[in-house]
């Protein structure tokens, strides 16, 4: 195993070769935050909060998806960083229907933690206030689209864990959503196995366990990084 | 030490703010050694708002025009405007209509689909109710606001803090999960 060494905040760490940057700051306790990450699945930077600076680089880099190199020299939580992360955390928030008072996800919520975490208490952005759709077509689960940050963990661990590839994203920009099957009803998808990956796997209050009332939502979150590492470490138990 | 002029008031919200001001309990009655309270819906009730406010505490959201008429008017006479609550922050379940496009599908609803008797507008009579805008917006969208307490409602214990500085002429840090944690 090759060893690399660099500098996150000042700090001097060793990480495997290999190793995302947010992978190296975890392993040596540095908080970097994420919304569309998810242990066990594959990254693709698409929620930005864990933009980092990396010297000599003057662009943010999404640490999720840029790998350690020798000598890098990485800052996590400038003043400049906080305020990207607040700013990108009000848009997420003004772009949908977040009305935390009766989401389903109200207290166990990821966005609303990630939301404190960055310091928002209040969105500087005018509230687009969509018309997305709800689907309760699921025996069991539904999704209510208002909510969605379009993070894609649904799509992901449908498609890299549990191989039914029942989401995908439609349409561009602010019409982005996320669609199951052929653009159908989810309740109509045959190839879903209902086995609610996506729903412990959604950060937010956008897919839930039908029939859960305001604030009652909880998820298993350490499901899916269990199934992940038995999966490809054969680590059997939890 | 002459007291704080502290006013509060009441848009479109449901009254949860200031029923949690009032789960305030005993701590009241050190806030009256600091502060007099010139207006509030639950406390006071002159039908001006006055001049020379120190501190007002805004709960709901900016909903029909005499709302947006009133906002102007606290905030040209207030120092410290404060949104206490999500909907005077975000609009929150006040803002639920504004997919919609405009009031008029809400009151389509509620006054004429599901009146049993005499389907009609409130205001079929000029100038008795004030008109619904057709967007809820949260106070910051329409006046400059100093300070922000979220929560539906803001637990009295935060209230408390955000309020407590505001004595002392001193700034409340919001900031971490007992403070500024939506819904
Ligand atoms: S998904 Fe999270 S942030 Fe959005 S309304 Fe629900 S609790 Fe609030
Ligand atoms: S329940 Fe399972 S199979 Fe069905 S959409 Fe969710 S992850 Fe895919
Ligand atoms: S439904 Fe949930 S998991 Fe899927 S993209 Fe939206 S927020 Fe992410």
């Amino acid at each position: 195993m090759s060893v690399k060494t660099l500098t996150i905040n000042g700090e001097l760490i060793s990480a495997r070769a290999g190793d995302t940057i947010l992978q190296a700051a975890k392993d040596n306790g540095i908080y970097i935050p994420t919304l569309c990450h998810l242990e066990g699945l594959s990254d693709i930077g698409a929620c930005r909060m864990c933009m980092v600076e990396v010297e000599g680089i003057n662009k943010l880099l999404s640490a999720c998806v840029t790998e350690v190199a020798e000598g890098m020299v990485v800052a996590t939580n400038t003043e400049k960083l906080k305020e990207y992360r607040r700013m990108n955390m009000e848009l997420i928030f003004a772009e949908g229907n977040h009305t935390c008072a009766v989401c389903v996800a109200n207290s166990n919520c990821e966005l609303q933690d990630t939301a404190v975490a960055v310091g928002m208490e209040h969105t500087r952005f005018s509230y687009r206030f969509p018309d997305r759709g709800v689907d309760l077509s699921h025996p069991q689960f539904g999704i209510d689209r208002n909510r969605c940050i379009l993070c894609t963990r649904c799509v992901r661990v449908c498609d890299e864990i549990e191989g039914a590839h029942v989401w995908d994203i439609a349409n561009r920009g602010e019409e982005a959503e996320i669609v199951s099957g052929l653009n159908q009803p989810w309740g109509e998808v045959d190839a879903c196995t209902a086995c609610g990956k996506c729903v412990n796997a959604c950060p937010t209050g956008a897919i839930s366990y039908k029939g859960s009332s305001v604030a009652v939502m909880q998820r298993d979150r350490g499901r899916i990084p269990f199934l992940a590492a038995a999966r490809e470490k054969q680590q059997w138990t939890r | 030490m002459t007291k704080i002029r502290l006013a509060t008031i009441w848009f479109a919200g449901c009254a949860g703010c200031h029923m949690s001001f009032l789960d305030m309990d005993e701590w009241l009655f050190e806030l009256t050694k600091h502060v007099d309270i010139v207006f509030s819906p639950a406390l006071a009730d002159p039908k001006e708002y006055p001049d020379n406010v120190d501190v007002c505490l805004i709960e709901g959201a900016i909903g029909n025009e005499e709302h947006l008429e009133l906002i102007q008017e606290i905030r040209q006479k207030t120092k410290i405007v404060a949104s206490l609550g999500d909907c005077a922050v975000t609009s929150n379940v006040s803002g639920l209509r504004n997919k919609y496009g405009s009031a008029e599908p809400v009151l389509e609803r509620t006054y004429f689909e599901l009146a049993d008797l005499q389907p009609q507008l409130p205001y079929d009579k000029e100038g008795v109710l004030p008109k619904l805008l057709d967007r809820v917006y949260p106070i910051h969208e329409v006046v400059p606001v100093d300070l922000f307490i979220p929560g539906c409602p803001p637990e009295a214990d935060r209230i408390i803090a955000a309020i407590e500085p505001l004595l002392q002429n001193q700034q409340p840090v919001m900031a971490g999960r007992k403070m500024i944690k939506f819904g």
